[in-house]
């Protein structure tokens, strides 16, 4: 329950930057919802499961481009985003049953693969997709203030939607399943588990709301283009944020999430002609040090090792 | 006689060019223990495999209480009743022990719950010893209790037929006294057990039966006491030593008896 409050409390102070931010401020808290629903979706597959996925900007750029679609074709605003979220976990149901079959960096590789095949093929498409050339999508109306606070609701409410689903599958059959396969999928298989439905179910959840995402952001911007919308950098980020918090965890998307975007700020403030090669620092430290992430941390031992305390007998 | 609860009917596999497992037939009655044993390679942990679905023999046929079990997947073979514990042990290295029991009585022994799968777990843990293990990581147990642990992940499957892949493996005396102790209590709740086993000491305390494997094929079958005297048997596997010291214990037992 604490961690429920927890996250409760951090919706909250989200929610309430219009009231003491500049639009700056509330965008900034816009990209966190958003991405904070980014890295629960990805928590599912990458944490709970334990396939090192790559394929977040798929789900992301396919939702951008089934949302602006559809409100192109005339289709209203928040039906355009359960389109674009009922055809990117199809689209994540089949793929699954695909790449699944590869184990460990061959699943990486394969799910950067797609990534690149779908920007190429979007680009490519231009009679549908509008190609390189992007595409222009109905703008809400109203002035930068209201749109920014419309689109700060919305993109509070899908993460508190995917967090909610995180703590479900956390404590159900689903998620102990998960967890087997993640921790020995043979031996999975070898108790009774039926590895190959869970990791679709798995796969297809972590693809979900990156749909609904990606369609809020295509309505929200009022433009894409397919380099934006498949960015390996999105799934390159998302992953990160998601282990900085600690994988597996209920909790650490969200922190991750928060700590990577505020950091990212101060580095785009402070060195703007290094903060990916920081960022790149960053991923390295977090892969020899912090494996477990910031909630994998013994705080107490980390406080008890910090000098000019009392050292605490063991 | 008791009724046949699984059968192999002319098993053959091949990797490549070793053919494992080579025309191999047997039945299984239940509640009987039988052994398998034979040389390293001899393809017992094939022929296992063969059974549970990890891999789908290349020719013959699998039956299970009745049903053609031949393309099973060893999810399935699992939730039939059909268990396995391995040569290697395979726990949840990150769990706690009851929950790695637990994950069992969930999936394979189709509990409705966790709550329920839990108090499954206990239970069995009890059964096999590690009740005061319940709570620390599986990580964290001797390699003699983490043979137990897969006991205990296999029996929370409510199987019924177990097939126990050199549980003895690398334990000392001792140890192997309390899995033997172990194997019979389960045993007597009326689980049909397949054991493979180097120890001669466990097969012959143990098994009702014998079957005898060599180069994938099967070479004798029969009851313990017949196993050590065949010809073929000590040629490829027990060696002309332990015929002799085997020989010269049974005589000298006849002799005490008929001197006594």
């Amino acid at each position: 329950m604490a961690r429920g409050l927890i996250f409760a409390a951090w919706a909250l102070a989200l929610a309430a930057t219009p009231l003491w931010g500049s639009n700056y401020i509330v965008v900034l808290a816009v990209m966190i919802a958003m991405n904070t629903a980014l890295a629960l979706s990805w928590n599912f597959i990458g944490g709970f499961t334990g396939y090192p996925s790559f394929a977040t900007a798929v789900f992301f750029g396919l939702g951008c481009y089934a949302g602006a679609l559809s409100q192109r074709a005339g289709v209203a605003m928040p039906l355009a985003w359960l389109i674009a979220t009922v055809v990117v976990a199809a689209f994540a149901a089949a793929l699954g049953a695909i790449v699944l079959r590869l184990k460990g960096h061959y699943f990486a590789i394969g799910s950067i693969g797609v990534v690149e095949v779908m920007r190429l093929v979007i680009s490519s498409w231009g009679s549908f997709t509008g190609g390189g050339d992007g595409l222009n999508v109905p703008l809400l109306a109203g002035g930068p203030n209201v749109v920014a606070r419309t689109f700060l609701a919305v993109m509070i409410g899908l993460m508190a939607v995917t967090f909610i689903v995180t703590l479900v599958v956390d404590r159900s059959r689903l998620g102990f399943a998960l967890r087997c396969i993640q921790q020995n999928e043979d031996a999975a298989n070898m108790i009774g588990v039926d590895t190959v439905r869970y990791k679709v179910v798995a796969f297809t959840l972590s693809a979900l709301f990156c749909g609904t995402a990606g369609a809020a952001y295509a309505s929200w911007r009022g433009y894409i283009d397919p380099t934006e919308s498949f960015s390996i950098l999105t799934s390159i980020k998302v992953p990160v944020m998601c282990l900085l918090g600690g994988a597996g965890t209920v909790l650490g998307p969200v922190v991750g999430t928060a700590a990577f975007m505020l950091l990212e700020e101060v580095f785009w403030a402070n060195f703007l002609d290094y903060n990916r090669a920081i960022l790149g620092a960053v991923i390295v430290v977090l892969i020899f040090f912090l494996p477990g992430g910031l909630l994998g941390i013994d705080w107490r031992r980390f406080v008890a090792w910090l000098p000019g305390r009392p050292k605490v007998a063991a | 006689m008791s009724a046949t609860i699984l059968v192999a009917d002319r098993l053959s596999h091949r990797f490549g060019g070793i053919q494992a497992v080579n025309d191999v037939s047997f039945g299984l009655q239940e509640g009987e223990i039988v052994g398998l044993i034979g040389p390293n390679g001899a393809g017992k942990t094939t022929l296992v495999n063969l059974m549970t679905g990890v891999h789908r023999p290349q020719a013959g046929r699998i039956r299970f209480g009745g049903v053609d079990v031949t393309a099973q997947r060893p999810f399935e073979a699992a939730r039939r009743g059909l268990a396995r514990t391995f040569q290697i042990v395979q726990p949840f290295p990150r769990m706690s022990v009851v929950e790695n029991v637990a994950a069992a009585a969930l999936f394979g022994g189709a509990r409705a719950g966790v709550a329920d799968a839990l108090g499954e777990a206990r239970a069995q843990l009890d059964f096999a010893g590690l009740a005061g293990f319940a709570d620390r990581p599986a990580a964290s147990l001797t390699l003699a209790g983490r043979k137990r642990l897969e006991l205990a992940k296999s029996l929370a499957m409510s199987p019924k037929v177990l097939m126990l892949d050199e549980v003895n493996a690398g334990l000392n005396a001792s140890e192997i006294d309390g899995a033997l102790d172990l194997i019979r209590r389960i045993a007597a709740r009326g689980i049909t057990i397949l054991i493979i086993e180097h120890l001669m000491k466990v097969v012959l305390s143990l098994a009702d039966r014998v079957l005898v494997l060599h180069h994938g094929q099967l070479i004798a079958q029969g009851s313990a006491a017949e196993i050590v005297k065949d010809e073929r048997v000590i040629e490829a596997y027990l060696g002309r030593k332990f015929a002799q010291r085997s020989k010269a214990e049974t005589s000298r037992e006849s002799a005490e008896q008929s001197g006594g």
